[in-house]
């Protein structure tokens, strides 16, 4: 395969760029949840909106 | 409404006569940034030559940083916003008024640049009218965009360093076409500068027309 | 009732509650992980060398859907400006700032992946001739100036509309810019319709439009999490703000015995 070294490194940081920002967000998400009650967690989920 | 716009560029063009700050200190921060170029680029003078253009303009750009800079904080003082509000004065009107007085500036700076490369640079003018109209073209396009960033940092607390972080990127394509012109009416490379100039008219236009939408909405709101 | 419930599962108690997936965000999680590992293998083992650009152009299979998701973004970004301004929704304004945060991650990697296939392709990492690459990068420019903004503080409305302001700035400049500058000069080194005119082979051609499908469900996946953390953000202000008053009230109440304590 020709130019493999440009194939991994931009495969390689595109991928890391969308893993470590799923990772952040989701971290986020689980950081502010535990500040937020309940009650104001509109739009959390569709499952069990009373 | 003329009146107004009137009063409200007069009334800025006097605040910053009264304090001599474009005179004692705009231009000649303007003619050390050219003079710095110079010694960044070693004297060469055939690199020199080449980069005129966009040296000029670049140096324009942080100039019209501080002018905004200053243009801004004249309304945010005292609550003179309100004020302005109160008068009754239609937003747009304090826009174009504003955005004139930041103009008139620039192109007071623009002179002694031109003055500047002349000498400090060598540059060699070949077209004047290419030379002259792209200066007021583009400084009509780059006030606006000014003005308009201006009133959007008004309120924010690290307004200094979020201005330039907006302006610059708005104005790089004022900044391209205005060094494509420049290039012609310099003679220093062969391109089509009237054309240049046109496209910079059409981002003069489009900075005018968004700026006088939106600086309603920023005078009220923010 | 509402208020017994938030009283049992006030903050972490309830584990369903501590994060911001959800059934659905979790089944589209696995698919987008699904649809990775396929896209590699597709890219990598199923699509055949290009004919000029050689094995470069498996590059392409991420540089396209990065940049039609970049634009996807910022219009969503612009869409939500433009709500903000109009109907003054929350929603809209969280859905703007989603969108700029993850198009600004597109449009940077858009940019770099773009450069290392250029590299091989056209022999630099840049051009500056190019009206594509030098837009695509002031739009970056800009919408990471959106970003300053909207960090530059407080949930105040005004901070809102100051975003809105430069999100719909940048939509409807770059694509002027972009425009005019190439219709004007015509100065492009960009692959105008190597897309459109039907000389791809077809599992290149399959593979890109599968790459775009991949993206286009991590780009919901993460703006539904996205979302959910801007509202949380948003709540938890407004939280702060009420225990603030509160904090205040009782103080009033404690200090002013008679007239003032009783409203509250």
């Amino acid at each position: 395969m020709t130019h493999l070294g440009y194939l991994l490194v931009g495969w390689g940081v595109w991928l890391a760029a969308l893993a470590l920002y799923g990772f952040r967000v989701v971290a986020r998400g689980r950081r502010l949840s535990t500040r937020v009650p309940a009650d104001r967690q509109r739009w959390m989920t569709t499952r069990d909106r009373p | 409404m003329l009146a107004d716009i009137a009063a409200v560029a007069g009334k800025d063009l006097r605040i910053e006569w009264r304090s001599r700050v474009t005179a004692s200190q705009v231009i000649p921060f303007a003619a050390l940034v050219l003079v710095l170029f110079g010694f960044a680029l070693d004297a060469n003078r055939p690199v020199l030559e080449r980069a005129t253009p966009g040296l000029f303009w670049m140096t324009v750009l942080f100039v019209t940083n501080l002018a905004v800079q200053r243009s801004t904080s004249i309304e945010t003082s005292d609550g003179a916003r309100r004020a302005l509000l109160l008068a009754g004065i239609e937003p747009v009107a304090v826009f174009v008024g504003k955005a004139l007085a930041v103009a008139v500036e620039l192109l007071a700076v623009e002179i002694v640049l031109v003055g500047g490369v002349l000498v400090f640079y060598g540059a060699e003018i070949d077209d004047w009218g290419l030379l002259v109209l792209t200066c007021v073209v583009a400084t009509m396009a780059v006030a606006a965009a000014g003005t308009l960033l201006g009133a959007l940092v008004a309120g924010i607390r690290a307004r200094e360093t979020v201005l330039p972080i907006l302006l610059l990127p708005v104005l790089a394509p004022v900044l391209i076409s205005a060094t494509r012109a420049f290039d012609d009416a310099l003679g220093s490379v062969a391109v089509q500068g009237w054309a240049w100039l046109g496209l910079l008219a059409g981002f003069g236009v489009l900075n005018s027309g968004l700026g006088a939408l939106a600086y309603g909405v920023l005078l009220e709101e923010t | 009732m509402t208020t017994q419930v938030a009283a049992q599962d006030r903050g972490d108690g309830d584990p369903t509650r501590a994060h911001t997936g959800s059934r659905a965000t979790r089944g589209l999680g696995l698919v987008v992980l699904a649809g990775l590992v396929a896209l590699v293998l597709l890219a990598f083992f199923a699509a055949p060398p290009d004919d000029e650009q050689g094995d470069a152009v498996r590059l392409i299979f991420i540089h396209v859907p990065s940049a039609i998701l970049t634009y996807v973004a910022f219009f969503t970004t612009a869409a939500g400006s433009a709500m903000w301004l109009w109907k003054r929704s929350s929603w809209w304004d969280i859905t703007a700032h989603a969108a700029a945060e993850i198009g600004v991650m597109f449009c940077a990697l858009t940019l770099f992946t773009g450069s290392i296939w250029g590299r091989p392709t056209w022999n630099t990492y840049w051009d500056w001739g190019d009206v594509r690459l030098v837009t695509t990068l002031i739009l970056f420019l800009l919408m990471v100036g959106y970003l300053v903004v909207r960090s530059s503080g407080g949930d105040d409305p005004a901070v809102s509309t100051r975003a809105a302001i430069v999100g719909l700035l940048a939509a409807i400049n770059i694509p002027i810019v972009n425009r005019s500058v190439e219709w004007w000069f015509d100065r492009t080194l960009h692959q105008k319709a190597s897309l459109t005119d039907g000389k791809l082979e077809d599992l290149t051609l399959f593979t890109l439009v599968f790459g775009l499908v991949v993206g286009l469900l991590f780009f919901v996946w993460a703006m539904i999490h996205r979302f959910r953390v801007g509202w949380l953000e948003h709540q938890a202000r407004a939280e702060d703000l009420d225990e603030a008053l509160e904090a205040r009230r009782s103080e009033a109440a404690a200090a002013g015995s008679s007239a003032s304590g009783g409203e509250a």
